[in-house]
């Protein structure tokens, strides 16, 4: 949680270089490249090396166990696996599970995204400076929080407290299709697994949002509030908008993470294969991790392979989405000209 | 299951017999890969299983015992209501979702002088796949007629619903809806509610006795080995001392093993299972039903049948 | 305004104040020395008895495991990022990549392990070294980025007054740019493997799950904390049939509280200790 990222970064001549003497060339330039130096520098480079072979490993290795399903046919892998049946290919399955698995996400994202800018703009523009630190810790802490722990809690504790709610919301709402009732009772419908997603993934989106308010240049803020503006109108003028696509950025490293929640997802949901906004009726959605958790226990091997190809997508959904992110970052860093 | 690991490891200390509680699939695809020395498994061995096997018994034949013989209760959570008479037709009506309140004509019909509230009925199923949920639509299918229209798997086939994992999870989720229905191990009823099925023409409440008499009066599996008793349920015994919605779940080893020491513990195991402290221990423990005297002694014999050395 | 920040603010207190005050709540009253040095061997029913000692040991395996792989690997990839890649293709991609690896799910995680061990051993292997060889994959990443902010936090100034007295350039980054960032590295591992230790799916798909107390983590089934959480959990209600036998109907969920408690205890305690670690050891470099 550094906020020195940014400057220290670039590997230009360190601004601090007094006589000139320029790092890149040198590590070729250096006479003494042999012995340990040069098995140094090779074990370092492979370290970094292995990093990207085992990335390719992990996209080859499910590719891998996951062949014999891609290349069998609908028919074929429904004979044999039992929660394959009544499912005519490999993507009639992996349809709901990827629109499952989005809408928990974004949902969990509605509801996280403005909490943490409120969050953060409290912690880096309003609570006076201990408090600040005291209670980034205490956001961190809620990131700690290991998601059996969510899970356990949210089964447990927030489904039987909060159908009454869900049963108030559909009654009033209804006529929203998201809100479509009657709401189950207990509650182990979506609305409430992305609750708890939300607040498994508020501590990321807060800590990266709050690095960027508090990145906003200093002359920037002193302009606005120069100008006559309130402080909210400040924040409005010039923190928003220069943290604009900070907070996408930390919106979408929330929704990766979101999107590959297992355990809360399993020890909530009642799960169901369809295409359903219904975020109140149980059985209309499971999510590609909770169903790999869920099934692979009786899956016979094809049925492992059928399980591996789903793991795939979410493996490729999430390096979209991670992938995104970081270039929104780094455009980001181009143009804002924070340091 | 853990009371005859707990009831043989304190009857061998030393002996560690372990069980990883992953699932039949799981459990049976690691017996016929050898990465395990036995097997417990909800269904028994398929004809294409049981030749995959003989590699793993070094060309022996496989031993499949019946052990736990356990009736699956249809249960429910309704105010003011502890037994209900259903049949197969209503049963499948209601967990396909047709029949949607609980004083529908269909279930009014079967119970006279119950009084049946207007509740909205929530049929929970298990999410995960269980040979629970294979045996439940055996017995449906068989009972419903044209009421069922799906095939017998070990995944819920009718979409949607509240579901749950694992018998403990489908019984938490009932007592926490009002007007939930579910079928788990009788064993894990508790406070609930639990139906009547019909055999014939009368209406039997789920017990260890009818269970096993279901069990005793259906046939074996012809064809197999003799140390291979896998029992073909007779979904519609018109007995009424029957109870046929019932789950046996078999231990799966070899009569061969590479390794006499591993022969003398599964052998020494399955005899303690299929003995009177065994089956009694489970009885107490899990509520299930005793395997009847005919059934033990064939399956002494079964256990027999292991080589040592 | 002020008022609908410090609302969302006091919005988001409420889950981690209701849920730790539930943790501590159910979870405190079982957890004892009992439950601490006590595995679930000959435990069924809802017997009052069993604890969590194997599930501790099985967490300490693996996490320790992770972290055998995860801190040389992520601590020589930093180095040859800040060291010897800077700027250059090779580096920029390992950068990249290591941040879109941050990303990668869990039970992704899971699966290759499974599949990387199902290759060598065939299907169906469990024992901790795959769950740490998954957890691994997790940990890297974390391990490399924090590792390499602190390298880069080291001024140039005591590198290049190494190099002036003849220092080789190992021996440079050795003895004196990670001897300069070790407090920094040390709490960057301490919160990775807070991080990792709380992981679930991962190991429910590699490790499994046991009763009994493992001590091996290249043979055998080990339970792990997180696991342990869980199973207590799909354990659910005891009906207790029995009059004859102590039978505690909420027993499995009780133990389920105490080991959620014991991990959140755990982690934090990793937390703190990161944080005194870098507050008390950190190098004055910085104003």
């Amino acid at each position: 949680m550094t906020t020195t990222a940014a400057d220290t970064r670039a590997p230009s001549p360190a601004p601090s270089n007094g006589p000139d003497r320029p790092r890149p060339p040198r590590r070729r330039t250096r006479a003494a490249d042999r012995g340990f130096n040069r098995a140094f520098r090779y074990l370092a480079t492979s370290a970094g090396t292995l990093i990207l072979i085992a990335l390719a490993a992990v996209a080859g290795f499910l590719l891998w166990q996951s062949w014999p399903a891609l290349t069998s046919s609908g028919s074929e892998i429904a004979s044999k696996v039992s929660f394959f049946q009544g499912q005519s290919s490999l993507a009639s399955y992996l349809g709901p599970l990827i629109f499952g698995t989005l809408l928990a996400a974004a949902v969990a994202l509605a509801v996280a995204t403005p909490l943490a800018i409120g969050i953060a703009l409290f912690t880096s523009h309003y609570a006076p400076r201990r408090l600040a630190s005291l209670l980034g810790w205490v956001i961190d802490l809620l990131a700690a929080i290991p998601s059996v722990v969510y899970g356990l809690w949210g089964a447990l504790v927030l489904a039987p407290t909060i159908q009454p709610v869900w049963q108030w919301v559909s009654n009033v709402l209804g006529w929203i299709p998201l809100f479509k009732g009657p709401a189950a009772d207990p509650a182990r419908v979506l609305l409430t697994v992305s609750l708890v997603l939300a607040v498994m993934i508020l501590p990321i989106i807060t800590a990266v949002s709050r690095e960027v308010f508090l990145q906003t240049p200093k002359l920037h803020e002193e302009a606005a509030l120069a100008l006559g503006a309130t402080r909210w109108e400040m924040i409005r003028t010039a923190v928003l908008p220069f943290g604009r696509s900070g907070v996408v950025s930390a919106a979408m490293l929330g929704l990766g993470r979101a999107l590959g929640e297992t355990m809360a997802v399993v020890m909530i949901l009642s799960p169901g294969l369809t295409y359903s906004f219904a975020l109140l009726l149980a059985g209309k959605q499971q999510t590609i991790a909770a169903n790999i958790a869920l099934k692979y226990p009786e899956a016979n091997s094809l049925g492992m392979s059928t399980l591996m190809a789903t793991g795939l997508a979410l493996f490729v959904i999430t390096m979209v989405v991670n992938m995104a992110s970081r270039w929104v970052v780094g455009r980001r860093k181009e143009f804002s000209g924070a340091n | 299951m853990d009371a005859w690991r707990s009831g043989f490891q304190s009857a061998n200390s030393g002996v560690t017999v372990n069980y990883d509680g992953i699932g039949s699939g799981d459990g049976r695809k690691q017996f016929l890969s050898g990465a395990v020395q036995y097997a417990g498994s909800d269904a028994y061995l398929t004809d294409d299983e049981i030749a995959q096997a003989k590699t793993t018994c070094q060309n022996g034949d496989v031993v499949e015992l019946p052990v736990y013989i356990s009736p699956i209760a249809i249960a429910f959570n309704l105010k003011g209501v502890d037994s209900l008479n259903l049949d197969g037709p209503t049963v499948a009506k209601i967990f396909d979702g047709k029949i949607t309140k609980w004083d529908d004509p269909a279930i009014a019909k079967l119970n006279d002088g119950v009084k049946l509230p207007s509740t909205a009925i929530t049929p929970v199923h298990r999410s995960d796949d269980s040979g629970t949920t294979q045996n439940f639509t055996q017995w449906v299918k068989a009972n419903a007629g044209d009421a069922w229209p799906y095939e017998p798997s070990q995944t819920f086939p009718v979409k949607g619903g509240q579901s749950a994992q694992g018998t403990p999870g489908v019984a938490q989720t009932l007592q926490g809806g009002e007007g939930t229905i579910g079928y788990i191990d009788s064993s894990q009823v508790g406070k609930l509610g639990s139906a009547k099925i019909k055999v014939g023409d009368a209406f039997v409440a789920h017990s260890p006795e009818a269970a096993a008499a279901a069990v005793a009066k259906s046939d074996v599996v012809s064809g197999r080995a003799t140390s291979d008793i896998a029992i073909d349920i007779n979904r519609t015994l018109t007995d009424s001392s029957t109870y046929p919605l019932v789950l046996v779940s078999y231990d799966i080893g070899c009569t061969t093993y590479a390794d006499a020491n591993t022969a003398a513990l599964v052998k020494g195991f399955f005899s303690y299972v299929v003995s009177d402290a065994g089956q009694q221990a489970a009885a107490s423990a899990a509520g299930s039903a005793p395997l009847s005297s005919d059934l033990a002694a064939k399956a002494q014999a079964a256990v027999d049948a292991i080589k040592l050395g | 305004m002020t008022v609908l920040v410090s609302t969302a603010f006091g919005i988001a207190l409420v889950p981690l104040v209701w849920l730790l005050w539930t943790v501590v709540g159910r979870g405190i009253g079982r957890l004892d020395p009992y439950f601490l040095l006590h595995s679930m061997r000959g435990v069924f029913g809802g017997m009052d008895a069993g604890g969590i000692y194997h599930a501790i040991i099985g967490t300490v395996w693996v996490t320790v495991g992770a972290a055998v792989i995860s801190v040389p690997v992520g601590i020589l990839a930093a180095i040859y990022l800040v060291e010897y890649g800077a700027g250059g293709r090779l580096a920029r991609a390992v950068t990249f990549f290591v941040d879109v690896m941050t990303g990668i799910p869990s039970i992704v995680a899971g699966l290759f392990a499974y599949a990387l061990f199902s290759l060598f051993l065939g299907p169906g292997a469990h024992f901790g070294a795959i769950g740490a060889v998954a957890l691994s994959v997790l940990m890297i990443p974390v391990v490399v980025r924090s590792t390499e902010e602190m390298l880069k936090l080291v001024p140039n100034e005591l590198r290049e007054a190494a190099y002036a007295l003849g220092v080789p350039k190992w021996l440079t980054v050795i003895k004196v740019v990670l001897r300069t960032a070790i407090a920094g590295i040390t709490t960057g591992v301490m919160l990775a493997v807070s991080r990792v230790v709380g992981e679930t799916a991962p190991l429910l798909l590699t490790v499994g799950v046991i009763d009994s107390i493992n001590f091996n983590p290249f043979e055998g089934r080990m339970m792990t904390l997180p696991v342990y959480v869980y199973r207590q959990f799909t354990a659910g209600l005891v009906p207790c049939n029995n009059p004859n036998v102590t039978c505690i109907p909420t027993i499995n969920y009780d133990r389920a509280w105490a080991a959620a408690l014991t991990l959140i205890l755990i982690v934090m305690i990793l937390n703190l200790v990161a944080r005194l670690v870098s507050r008390l050891f950190a190098p004055k470099i910085r104003s």
